[in-house]
């Protein structure tokens, strides 16, 4: 039998079953460890002094103030710093000029946004290194700042980095098919200027880092997505060889891909532990946490799409304008593109193309935060399909059904290049009306509209890609960190019989110790009760390349399974010599590795790892013990799809959303563990409508960050979300033996472009035919009352979405323009 | 810095500590009684992390000094499952209903959500939704929180909250 062949024959029935998690005793009794419930002998505390310039020259720094404090055992500028390189961007595109500044852990010479670090205190109480903070002075001479990224493009604009001449940090393109010809074709062209706001990845714990520098060796504990990305980097950076630097991410409370980082205060901490020989300690405040965690999307897209009068999709081009901030961190550049990967969505579209122009402005920089790119697109295909919709005077479900890729189960290549593995989009959507009733929505609506209520019914149809990655794709394109994409996995069998895995994915609360357990308790005849999953600690298992992108159950779980696998070939091949059968004719049944046919004879686990370890009578050549690892490095992405759709009411007088229903049909493939799909959905989701009605990074003209705290910064609450409905279809990925795709991110990638069409949707009987997120009162209010107005057809500048409304204001800034 | 002599009375056990006027409740917690359970996430009130209970009442404790807590008594997530280690019927429903993800705000969830059905044994949906307004969870779209709250109000007032034989244990 075939490793794949295997895999799909589980042998206890774990996979598929809702199990309560295994993480969480810990969790709900306050018992789990988290970098900041971490304290060493002798630890000190770190503070940063940050700009509250967005641009401007350091003049001076005097620390003298600060060093005569009770307490304060050090304080360090740029000066100190005894380190060559700054921190890493990853991307390097072949063909594609990037200009890249550095980025030094301490600002040299000039500060670029505001919060820059300028001053590192270190000092031995958490209270007094803050009061010490405070007694540096810094004299700044401001320069000119630049916010808008369009504007930054034009001649004359303000300069981030002088020494390229330009704020354009590059160009890049993917396309295929003969786009020309495409809108040359089309009967109806449509174009739109979608904005994707600033938002944050907002993650409730705080970043955290405590660094141990003892003897020659170096301990990180670091609230992170990627310990072993940031090993490597600490080992580059401080120049200690990889085998003394160990960096652990305990529990971590959440991180959305803004822990997916190498942050100056992670190299800041360890760089300040070698030079004292103590342990340093620092938590992030929030109000650092939305000044200098890395924020995502704040992309202008440029929308042009053709089609035949009978909905047929001719050509689809998009400009995409990305305001990526003042410095490039891990990925910063390379997010923007990936949207192009997605480009044709799930539609037949012949002839596509992506452009992205990287921008810099005085802002922090951009980088991967939940869908990374591909909410982004999707977003703007599926807002952009209602929009052509309307114009061309169809359901839009229809003209989704019209230009839909028929279902495949083997790779489907599109115009760009890309091949989805799987997909049946015409089942999601059959699937999803099976839950609810347009014609009753719409027969509701009319009820309403006498009380002033506009209720409307959005929808987006989706797919993504994830499951990072291929090594053999990712590696010559410059996409990836350069090591490829591949995952780890260790199966130990103990003597006893109860196994450990140590996966390499590094996961922050999707459930890998209970989804994983369940693939080896399938593979080995235990329970997954009997199974420890060790993550997040470089020195416990071997390299792994952690947990982003919906990766860890596509690539991660196929790891472990094959590792699983490994194991039970090994089990087979004693179980068979000491029961003097053919190891072919052994199988897994009911917790015992039995001679096929003979089911009384058999050898349970713990039985069988006792003669490996008490290897007295081994097959001939065999070595002792029970421990295998697989690096498992997929053939191919795996693409996840859906349909979901959402009702809304909108108060006209207000112009406040309520959301009444949420329906959401996802397909992952089949499902490990149902209970943990449905809670990553919930969440996706909650992400996407929080963009879309709540949640936005506000910087103004100046470039001061009007959104510094949870007060101004507005994530949904338990009171503004509804109870979701979720389905599912199920169509195996070919690409793992598992047949997974990721769900990580579904939930975000459809869930902006769902509720925006919902809202577009209500308003349309009032004029309003388009509009941007975020879609608050204010701007709903703004839009009524603009479409109603003699210049409601105008096609003007949407100011405020942005982010920097030339009033300076907010989100909910009295100038903003709402409808175009 | 001149420090106050405080008296305070967590999860049962009296403590009598010198502190910083400026120190909060919970580093005092945290750092001083070394009762990590209790989170912070967001320095201004909004997230509710660190929410305890004070006197009976939920509470922010990253807003509250250590010195407005003297002569209190204070229940935090570690003081909530019985000696015996048998859970809260809010524990076992958050960890029956998948209510956590990460867990970091499910310590001040549960704190709240106990606030609550103090106060209201038999809350609606929306009730429920309205009474955890002052805990923001980033991991769970609060659907499964929720439906944790709701089948730890039936629990209760079943009088039973015996662990299902479903999955792990403890």
């Amino acid at each position: 039998m075939s490793v794949a062949e295997e895999a799909r024959t589980p042998g206890n029935g774990h996979v598929g079953r809702a199990m309560r998690r295994k993480e969480d005793p810990r969790l709900i009794t306050g018992r789990a460890s988290y970098v900041d419930d971490i304290t060493l002998t002798n630890q000190l505390w770190a503070a940063w002094v940050r700009s509250p310039e967005a641009h401007a020259k350091i003049v001076s720094i005097d620390t003298s103030a600060a060093k005569a404090l009770d307490g304060v055992v050090a304080v360090y500028t740029h000066e100190d710093l005894d380190m060559e390189a700054g921190l890493p961007m990853a991307w390097v595109p072949p063909g594609v000029e990037v200009n890249t500044p550095d980025h030094w852990v301490l600002a040299k010479g000039e500060v670029k946004h505001v919060g820059d670090p300028v001053a590192l205190v270190v000092g031995k109480d958490r209270y007094g290194v803050v009061d010490a903070a405070e007694q540096v002075f810094v004299e700044y001479e401001p320069l000119p700042v630049v916010t808008d990224p369009e504007a930054a493009l034009e001649d004359g604009s303000a300069l981030v980095h002088g020494q390229f001449g330009t704020n354009k940090v590059c160009e890049w393109s993917l396309g295929g098919g003969d786009l020309e010809a495409g809108f040359a074709e089309a009967d109806v062209i449509v174009e739109r200027r979608i904005v994707n706001h600033r938002i944050a990845g907002a993650a409730i714990e705080p970043r955290a880092v405590l660094a141990e520098y003892r003897g020659d060796r170096l301990t990180v504990w670091s609230s992170t997505q990627v310990p072993h990305f940031l090993r490597l980097f600490l080992s580059i950076l401080l120049g200690i060889s990889e085998d003394r630097v160990r960096v652990i991410a305990p529990e971590v409370g959440g991180g959305f891909g803004s822990k997916l980082q190498i942050y100056a205060e992670e190299v800041g901490c360890a760089w300040a532990s070698r030079k004292l020989g103590r342990p340093v300690k620092w938590v992030e405040t929030r109000t650092e946490g939305m000044m200098v965690t890395h924020h995502g999307r704040d992309q202008i897209d440029k929308v042009r799409v053709g089609a035949k009068r009978d909905g047929t999709i001719t050509a689809f081009h998009t400009t995409i304008i990305a305001d990526i901030g003042a410095y490039q961190m891990l990925l910063t550049p390379m997010i923007p593109p990936l949207s192009a990967f997605v480009m044709c969505g799930v539609y037949k579209t012949p002839a596509v193309k992506t452009d992205v122009i990287d921008v810099m402005t005085n802002k922090f920089p951009t980088d991967a935060i939940r869908g990374a790119g591909r909410p982004e697109a999707t977003h703007l295909i599926e807002v952009t399909m209602d929009q052509l919709a309307a114009e061309l005077g169809m359901d839009p479900l229809e003209l989704r059904r019209k230009n839909f890729i028929p279902p495949f189960t083997e790779a489907h290549e599109t115009p760009i290049g890309v091949a989805y593995d799987s997909g049946n989009y015409e089942a999601a959507l059959d699937r999803l009306l099976e839950h609810i009733d347009v014609a009753e929505v719409r027969r509701q609506a009319e009820e309403l509209r006498p009380t002033g209520i506009y209720r409307g019914i959005g929808f987006c149809t989706y797919t993504e890609i994830c499951g990072n990655a291929p090594s053999r794709i990712v590696g010559p394109s410059g996409f990836g960190l350069q090591g490829g994409g591949w995952e780890s996995a260790t199966v130990r069998v103990h003597a006893s019989g109860s196994a450990t895995l140590y996966t390499g994915t590094s996961p922050h609360g999707q459930g890998h110790e209970t989804g994983f357990a369940q693939i080896v308790a399938d593979r080995l005849g235990i329970d997954p009760s009997q199974i420890e999953v060790i993550h997040g600690d470089t020195q416990t298992g071997p390299f792994g390349l952690d947990t982003y992108g919906s990766r860890s159950l596509a690539v991660g779980g196929e790891a472990a399974a094959r590792a699983a696998i490994k194991v039970a070939d090994k089990a087979k091949a004693i179980v068979a010599h000491q029961l003097e059968a053919d190891p072919d004719d052994i199988e897994l049944r009911d917790g015992k590795f039995i001679v096929r046919g003979s089911p009384e004879k058999g050898m349970a686990l713990a039985e069988v790892a006792g003669a490996a370890y008490v290897p007295e009578n081994l097959p001939e050549g065999m070595e002792p013990g029970l421990d295998e690892q697989s690096f498992y490095d997929p053939e191919n992405f795996v693409f996840p799809f859906g349909a979901h759709a959402c009702v809304v009411d909108v108060d006209a007088e207000t112009g406040k959303v309520e959301i009444v229903r949420y329906v959401a049909v996802d397909d992952c493939g089949p499902a490990i563990n149902p209970m943990l799909i449905d809670g990553q959905v919930h969440g996706g989701i909650t992400h996407g409508l929080g963009q879309a009605l709540y949640e936005q990074v506000v910087y103004d003209a100046d470039g001061q960050l009007v959104t510094g705290t949870f007060v101004d910064y507005a994530l949904a609450t338990a009171a503004e979300m509804p109870s979701f409905e979720t389905d599912r279809t199920v169509t195996p990925s070919p690409v793992n033996s598992l047949g997974v795709k990721g769900v990580g991110e579904a939930g975000t990638i459809a869930g902006s472009a769902t509720v925006t069409n919902a809202v577009i949707d209500a308003l349309r009987p009032l004029g309003v035919d388009y509009m941007n997120m975020p879609l608050t009162p204010m701007r709903i209010w703004q839009a009524i009352h603009t479409a109603s107005g003699p210049a409601a057809t105008e096609q003007g500048k949407d100011l405020g979405e942005h982010g920097q409304g030339s009033s300076g204001s907010g989100p909910a800034g009295p100038t903003e323009g709402g409808a175009q | 810095m001149s420090s106050v002599q405080v008296s305070i009375t967590v999860n049962g056990e009296r403590h009598e500590l010198d502190v910083e006027p400026r120190l909060l409740l919970v580093h005092l917690l945290r750092d001083r009684l070394g009762l990590t359970g209790t989170h912070v996430g967001c320095d201004t009130s909004n997230c509710g992390a660190c929410t305890v209970h004070l006197d009976g009442d939920a509470v922010k404790s990253c807003t509250i000094l250590a010195v407005q807590a003297d002569g209190g008594e204070v229940r935090t997530i570690e003081g909530m499952a019985a000696a015996d280690g048998t859970l809260h019927p809010l524990q076992e429903a958050f960890w029956k209903e998948h209510g956590l993800q990460c867990g970091y705000c499910t310590p001040g969830m549960i704190m709240s959500a106990a606030d609550l059905l103090s106060r209201n044994p038999d809350p609606s949906e929306e009730e429920i939704r309205h009474g955890l307004e002052g805990n923001l969870c980033r991991c769970t779209g609060y659907h499964n929180i929720v439906k944790s709250v709701q089948s730890a109000a039936s629990a209760t007032k079943a009088g039973a909250a015996a662990p299902t034989s479903e999955g792990v244990t403890a």
